[in-house]
């Protein structure tokens, strides 16, 4: 099947299967290698991406369901070589080790941000439960969310 | 987005944020599956859905025959290729012959049976979906302990007792001890099989060069240049005609401390076939196949004194080995015994371990490895010590502790403990927690009716993976530095960090030892054909080893710059200051860059002395290192769910001198949320029949954002004699003191109910019901 869509701000179309996954599309079809597949199952959130504003997991979509849509990867959020502050604040605050999670886990934290400027730290563990991550035990990358949120105020 | 630190700044001991970062968060750094090949194939294993059967018959042909499809291959083809090597030795260990896909007989749910390899991910799997095998079911056993009793299935039909081996260790005069005591208590306790679930599954990309007789193979791995040797030995190949290269590694915890069927079988296709491939684990298979840790039954007897002084211990171990052994296997349960007293005096030990076979994925090193279990045991038996002659738990402790006049200690169990202040780390927790208020705090609620918990464990354990006698495959370390003509340094190091931040705490070293700007350094490693061989990183090892053996690695260039030093400036008395090599006497400087340009310009160079700036060292440590340090727990439990919240987590740990405290504090975070996923919340669990009924995210419960306290850590500072950066590790120690102080804070909880021990997970369910009926449920 045919599909066109915006990724990064650059448009894409391609002709793919409909069974392929949107993660697989993103990284093996467009070549970008930054969204992560760490389950499969929607329950770790390795692939996180924004779909239209909303972050969203990719490996429980196919490419097909993202015909017409905006999509941004870990790769389009720092703009001008400028890092986007919440990859400044994940690497002020050390809010990774293996880095595996860290894209999804940047593109949740990017999410709750626009969502609620003002994070408190119940709200920052919550918005960050669909998120696995086996290294840090989350106590930088709350940090991390909460600088982010204050150095866009 | 460089790190600007002024140039003359001393950089060890600072918190400075990582160098690895950049290329981590912005998507751009190159894992495993990340790597795209010329022709690339892809690899999917068929594999058993039972936990013990025979293979009556496979039928490939329609697999064979799909789209896309290059190759069908199943055992009878891979039988030469391996064994899967076990690196640990004990006497008389069963070792049975593990071979990369099963023969005729398979032992676990997962064991790999055939592989399919096409032109697409997607062809692959359609493809393993129509090879046919006709099994006949025999009956499983996945419990260690109903697998001993008699009349039990047999894992191995030529090892009927399911015993893989029997391992005996005394020290002083156990029996006398026992004789002696005025208490003694006896406990059985479990530590529960885990999955250790790093976040990047297992994955293997395999290129033969056929023309060239070479063989490159990424792997997500923690040891390359092990597996170097070992796959290379497994497939015939001659080492040097393979090239391994961990690119990005996304967590290992121990898991990735191993050589896999996988990663000889996609060398075997590639070779076969003529292409690249690539195999990329799924989850599910991850938790069916890559190790598990843990997988204790232990019974525990301490012999007491009234006064609490403890006399001697008596442990049994019963280790769930799984079906076969991988690298480490065996060898885990062994570190246990060697931990077993803990850091209290206790001069008399028994121990005896049992091997025993099951229908499950192999256990082996998983973050922590044998010392977890060794600390859980003892920190629950001081609290069970104490409980039974009435004294109070920090008391007890402090009663047995090895004073700091003792040190180098030697323990009952063969080791000698390098220096420690056990009194400190635990000192400073009471002070942040308000040891009295708290005690007073639970006497009020429990009027009310509310169960608050407080616990504690004062643990030590064993890092720096250790002198080469003590460790199956050399415990030793390697570094080069070299200085290019340029002054920029490289570092190149046999360490193998996938997450530690080595790249800034190695730099961190050598920015001060040769007075360079950090961003002057780069540290290089997890590649066989640029890296010198190496270890790699496990065990609490990088910095207290591969740290060390870099630190000599620049004394020896050091030793060479001052040659060129008294060349060019007229004395060998030189200092490294701001990118400068200065003269000592006269005040005079060359830049480093000019005398590495000069060494490798070789115009005129000092009497015997070779061009060119380069250093390797090659660092064997005279002992392990013995970090330790004092967690407290405040709990609450739901009498009415069974819930068990955290008030607050206290965490004081001392790991010798500290290079990065940004870093260590992230290891001690990650390691306290492994720990108190161990306590709280995680366990594989298998039914009778071998099936791992927790095998995916929805039915094994990792800790998530929310479910995790804030964790308040501190630390002490007692520096190693070991190594010359006073450096003692600090990887695995979050965990190790994490489990003991939750369950010692549950059990306290609920003591006034008459319970006096509770096996993890600490499930809602089981709390509940301790809850609602005491000691007798």
């Amino acid at each position: 099947m045919k599909i066109n869509l915006t990724i990064n701000k650059k448009r894409y179309s391609h002709d793919v299967e409909p069974r392929l996954l949107l993660v697989h599309y993103l990284r093996e079809t467009v070549g970008l290698t930054g969204t992560h597949t760490g389950c499969e199952t929607s329950l770790c959130g390795a692939c996180t991406v924004e779909l239209d504003g909303k972050a969203v997991k990719s490996c429980t979509m196919f490419a097909v369901q993202a015909d017409g849509a905006n999509v941004t990867t870990i790769e389009g959020i720092a703009s001008d070589g400028k890092l986007h502050r919440v990859q400044e604040a994940f690497w002020n605050e050390h809010g990774l080790q293996c880095g595996f999670c860290t894209p999804g886990m940047i593109m949740a934290s990017k999410q709750i941000i626009d969502r609620n400027g003002t994070p408190s730290e119940a709200e920052i563990r919550h918005g960050l439960e669909g998120n696995l991550c086996r290294c840090t035990g989350y106590q930088h990358i709350v940090n991390a969310v909460k600088a982010a949120a204050a150095a866009g105020r | 987005m460089a790190t600007t630190i002024t140039k003359t700044e001393t950089l060890v001991g600072k918190r400075i944020r990582r160098r690895e970062d950049p290329r981590l968060i912005t998507g751009t750094a190159t894992y495993v599956e990340d790597i795209q090949l010329p022709g690339m194939h892809y690899a999917a294993i068929v594999r058993s859905p039972h936990g013990a059967a025979k293979i009556r018959s496979i039928d490939t042909k329609a697999a064979a025959a799909a789209p896309g499809v290059a190759a069908v291959f199943t055992g009878k083809d891979t039988e030469k290729v391996g064994p899967v090597p076990c690196g640990a030795s004990l006497p008389d260990l069963r070792v049975p012959h593990h071979y990369i896909l099963a023969i005729d007989r398979v032992y676990f749910v997962g064991h790999p049976v055939a592989v399919v390899v096409a032109t697409d991910r997607y062809l692959a799997r359609d493809a393993a979906d129509l090879i046919e095998i006709d099994y006949e079911v025999l009956q499983a056993v996945a419990d260690p302990e109903k697998a001993l009793a008699p009349g039990a299935p047999a894992v191995h039909p030529e090892w009927p007792d399911n015993t893989a081996f029997n391992y005996h260790q005394e020290g002083g005069d156990i029996d006398k001890a026992f004789a002696e005591a005025d208490v003694v208590v006896k406990q059985r306790i479990t530590s529960q099989r885990l999955v250790p679930n790093a976040m990047e599954t297992r994955g293997v990309v395999a290129e033969w060069r056929g023309a060239d007789r070479q063989l490159n193979l990424y792997t997500s791995t923690q040891i390359p240049h092990l597996v170097r040797t070992l796959v290379a030995g497994m497939l015939g190949l001659e080492e040097n005609r393979m090239r391994v290269i961990a690119p990005e590694v996304g967590g290992g915890f121990g898991s990735k401390l191993n050589v896999y069927a996988e990663e000889a079988l996609m060398g075997f296709v590639s070779m076969k076939i003529g292409k690249p491939v690539k195999w990329i684990e799924s989850r599910r298979e991850n938790f069916l196949t890559t190790i598990h840790g843990r997988g204790h039954v232990d019974y525990y007897e301490v012999a007491a004194k009234k006064d609490g002084t403890i006399l001697g211990i008596k442990l049994k171990i019963i280790q769930d080995l799984g079906a076969y052994h991988q690298l480490l296997t065996p060898a885990i349960p062994t570190l246990s015994v060697l931990m077993m007293p803990g850091i209290y005096r206790a001069r008399n030990i028994r121990a005896d371990i049992v091997g025993v076979f099951t229908n499950c994925v192999p256990t082996d090193a998983y973050r922590g490895a044998g010392r977890p279990e060794a600390t859980h045991g003892i920190e629950r038996m001081v609290d069970i010590l104490a409980d039974e002659i009435g004294m109070d738990p920090v008391e007890i402790r402090r009663k047995n502790f090895v004073t700091n006049e003792e040190f180098p200690y030697p323990t009952a169990t063969g080791l000698i403990y390098d220096s420690g202040n056990y009194a400190a780390p635990l000192d400073k927790a009471i002070g942040i927690v308000d040891y009295a208020k708290v005690r007073q705090e639970q006497a009020e609620a429990r009027k009310q009716g509310r169960l608050l918990g407080v616990g504690l464990s004062t643990y030590g354990e064993i890092c720096a993976m250790g002198p080469s006698p003590a460790t199956p495959a050399g415990g030793w370390e390697s570094a080069t530095v070299k200085i290019e003509p340029s002054g920029k340094v490289t570092v190149m190091t046999g360490s193998c960090h996938h997450g530690q931040g080595e790249e800034t705490t190695f730099a961190q070293i050598a920015a001060d030892e040769l007075g360079v700007d950090i961003d002057d350094i780069l540290v290089v490693r997890g590649d066989t054909a640029i890296v010198q061989y190496g270890i790699g990183t496990f065990g609490s090892r990088g910095t207290a080893i591969g740290g060390t053996a870099l630190y000599f690695a620049l004394q020896d260039l050091k030793a060479k710059v001052k040659v060129f030093g008294a060349m060019l400036l007229e004395s060998d008395d030189v200092s490294f200051s701001g990118g400068q090599v200065i003269c000592n006497k006269t005040g005079k400087t060359k830049a480093l860059a000019e005398v590495a340009g000069a060494s490798y310009r070789a115009m005129k160079l000092p009497p015997n002395t070779e061009p060119g700036l380069l250093a390797t060292h090659f660092w064997e440590p005279p002992n392990f290192t013995f970090p330790f340090g004092a967690h407290i727990v405040l709990t609450e439990v739901h009498k009415d769910t069974g819930n068990i919240t955290i008030r607050r987590y206290i965490a004081v740990d001392d790991c010798g001198n500290i290079i990065n405290p940004l870093i260590v504090d992230g290891q001690v975070h990650g390691g306290v949320a492994q720990g108190l996923g161990q306590a709280l919340w995680e366990q594989a669990v298998y039914d009778d029949n071998g099936q791992l009924i927790t095998g995916e995210y929805m039915d094994y419960t990792m800790p998530r954002a929310h479910m995790m306290p804030w964790i308040e850590n501190d630390h002490t500072i007692t520096p190693t004699n070991v190594n010359p950066l006073g450096v003692k590790g600090v990887g695995e120690a979050g965990t190790i003191g994490c489990s003991p102080a939750v369950v010692n804070s549950v059990v306290d909880a609920l003591s006034h109910l008459g319970v006096r021990h509770i096996d993890m997970p600490l499930t809602p369910e089981k709390i509940w019901k301790l809850a609602n009926a005491g000691g007798n449920n």
